[in-house]
């Protein structure tokens, strides 16, 4: 059985009130932070933790933290991503609905850290009733002097708020969320400079996602070196999984890095297996951002080795043969499932969502969107996949930022391999329609 | 192509309204108050149920701001409604995810009971409905959402559906 550092609690009835959560111990962390730690002490744990943004990217957290500059007389900010909108991913929606405190513990206890003294939590607009249960959770803390002036006699100053999206996935990158922030359309900004050297109003701000921020709760009460030990190599600690598609048992699970992926799908402890008594076809790993993988490559590396869920593992053999961890967004497609209808489907969404700055991402989600499209319902012509590959090529590393990525991966690993089934779709047109 | 709808109906925002919109705007640094726009549009369209053009010219006139950074921000993100909607608007997923576990069929079942199409409203006046992203909700699939609060529904099934609707 699996550490739970953050979701051990989640069935605790009233957990989402600060009253059952500080009798399981919450906020002992504030207390142990403000109270015992200086702000750089609270760095150095997050280092030693060897915590990686669960946001996706997997930046180590604490090197982010320790790049924030630090100018006299400028405000510094910490900024929450809860925009979370990578299709396959739920973990954030489902921490912030259970146990809202788990975050805003995350969040006092970074801010004091990076030393903001004004933090917003970022949240997509379409999370309206988990907009009101953390602003309630702030109200209970504040009530309780957690936040607000002089945070437990410490002398220490934060407000923080919630802040709502207007319903747009480009705005979980980090440049475009504090485009919204400031008011404006979600454009992304072009990196570097890094947020944290100029981010919200200009100013040095750090911006992590909501399981990032949760899991310093844990990382500071039992120290940074004990949290290193859970997991393997470089992926350090437990990590929320959002098991979606054709499985027995969907649903959120904390999972100690480095657990087999055949384990993950098929015991009960997690999937349960593939619902219906069928077969499996392919995983989408990390988010629908990330290369789709085929059955054998999903369970097993092309060295035969098993395939472990870490950032190494996942992504061992690179594109050719592997994948990426992501925001750990875990799709299960049976062998029921259309692979073709299925890129099709996210690459009407990429083109939906592109923000229309770069013309390769602008142009070429269209495209892809289009000749899928044809493909799908039997207008396609055996050129076209070729030319799908060759527009995904065109996107990629050609971009601001890494949607066009985004929009290209997925469809070139799908034609990798899956090319039978869209050759299918051309020499069965007909059949293909219905 | 988005546009923004013109009205000729005069708008006024209640002292209620203004309200909450002075709670909104204390929450950033002195000078930067249009980090409000976001949340405001969202309180502005769930006392009026769309974004007119008079609403939205009040609402920068409120911010001090041009009507056209207004239009700008309305017409980039998909929550903010430039038309009239029917007074309830089933939001439902139609991402990948779903679709593995049925959207599509609820989508077609949704159509078929409301017999408007997608965008449309219905005679009364009551219903619209529309197929939006992933609603980070993907293992409870198929879901939708329906607005201003916007409640949530997991798991649909046809008959969960009828019952909604009923
Ligand atoms: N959770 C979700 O819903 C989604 C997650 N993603 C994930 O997002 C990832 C891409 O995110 P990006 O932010 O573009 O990746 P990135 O690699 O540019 O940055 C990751 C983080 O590290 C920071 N960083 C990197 N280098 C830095 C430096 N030299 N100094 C200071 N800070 C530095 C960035 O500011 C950022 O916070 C993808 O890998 C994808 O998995 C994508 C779509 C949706
Ligand atoms: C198109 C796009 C969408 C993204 N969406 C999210 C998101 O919804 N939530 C999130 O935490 N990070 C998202 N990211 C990654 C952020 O840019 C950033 O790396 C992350 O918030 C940093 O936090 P972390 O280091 O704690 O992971 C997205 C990136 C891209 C390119
Ligand atoms: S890659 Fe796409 S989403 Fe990203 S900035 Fe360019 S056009 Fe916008
Ligand atoms: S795909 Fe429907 S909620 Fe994610």
């Amino acid at each position: 059985m699996a550490r739970k550092l953050l979701l051990e609690h989640i069935n605790v009835p009233g957990i989402n009130t600060l009253e059952v959560y500080r009798q399981k111990g919450g906020y002992a962390a504030v207390e142990k932070a403000l109270k015992t730690l200086t702000p750089d002490e609270v760095v150095e744990e997050v280092k030693k933790s060897g915590l990686r943004g669960r946001g996706g990217a997997g930046f180590p957290t604490g090197m982010k933290w320790s790049f924030l500059a630090k100018p006299e007389g400028v405000p510094r900010y910490l900024v929450c991503n809860g925009d979370e909108s990578e299709p396959g991913t739920f973990k954030d929606r489902y921490l912030m609905t259970y146990i809202p405190h788990l975050l805003i513990e995350g969040m006092i206890v970074a801010s004091y850290a990076l030393g903001a003294n004004t933090s917003y939590i970022y949240v997509r607009g379409e999370m309206m009733p988990q907009i009101r249960i953390l602003e309630k959770a702030i109200a209970e803390a504040k009530n309780a002097g957690l936040l607000g002036n002089n945070i437990l006699g410490t002398g220490y100053n934060l407000e923080l708020y919630v802040q709502p999206g207007g319903g747009a996935y480009i705005c979980g990158e980090e440049t475009a969320l504090l485009e919204s922030l400031e008011g404006k359309r979600g454009n992304p900004r072009i990196k570097p400079p890094f947020p944290a050297i100029a981010g919200l109003y200009g100013c040095p701000t750090v911006v992590n996602n909501v399981e990032s921020i949760a899991a310093v709760v844990p990382i500071v009460n039992e120290g940074g070196e004990e949290y290193a030990k859970l997991g393997i190599g470089r992926s350090t600690g437990t990590k929320l999984i959002s098991a979606s598609g054709n499985i027995k048992k969907p649903g959120v699970y904390e999972i100690d890095l480095g657990v087999p992926v055949e384990e993950f799908i098929y015991s009960d402890e997690y999937c349960g297996g593939i619902a219906n008594g069928k077969r499996l076809k392919a995983v989408v790993a990390g988010g629908s951002s990330v290369p789709i993988l085929p059955a054998n490559l999903i369970l097993k590396t092309i060295n035969n080795e098993a395939r472990l869920m870490t950032y190494e593992s996942l992504s061992d053999g690179g594109f050719a043969t592997g994948t990426m961890l992501g925001s750990g967004g875990f799709v299960v497609l049976d062998e029921d499932q259309c692979i073709v209808r299925n890129t099709w489907n996210f690459s009407r969404f990429y083109h939906h969502e592109s923000c229309g700055q770069c013309s390769p991402c602008r142009e070429g989600t269209g495209w892809m969107e289009k000749v899928l499209h044809r493909l799908e319902y039997g207008h396609g012509k055996m050129s076209d996949i070729d030319l799908l590959v060759d527009v995904s090529k065109k996107i990629e590393g050609n971009t601001i930022c890494p949607l066009g990525d985004a929009a290209a991966w997925p469809v070139a690993s799908a034609i990798r391999h899956f090319r039978d089934e869209f050759e299918w779709h051309v020499t069965n047109a007909q059949e293909a329609i219905t | 192509m988005l546009r923004v709808e013109e009205t000729q109906q005069a708008v006024e925002f209640s002292a209620a309204l203004i309200a909450k919109f002075d709670d909104v705007k204390s929450r950033y640094p002195q000078g930067k108050q249009k980090s409000a726009l976001l949340p405001i549009l969202h309180l502005t369209q769930a006392e009026f149920g769309w974004l007119s053009s008079a609403a939205m010219d009040k609402v920068a006139e409120y911010l001090g701001i041009l009507p056209i950074e207004v239009y700008e921000v309305a017409t980039f993100y998909t929550m903010y409604f430039l038309r009239p909607q029917g007074k309830y608007v089933l939001e439902v997923c139609r991402t990948g995810p779903c679709c593995l576990v049925g959207a599509e069929k609820i989508m077609d079942h949704i159509e078929q009971r409301l017999g408007v199409k997608e965008g449309e409203v219905t005679p009364d006046g009551l219903f619209s409905w529309r197929g939006v992203e992933c609603l980070a909700a993907c293992g409870f699939g198929p879901v939708l959402q329906i607005g201003p609060e916007y409640t949530f529904y997991e798991n649909l099934t046809p008959e969960s559906v009828d019952k909604l609707i009923a």
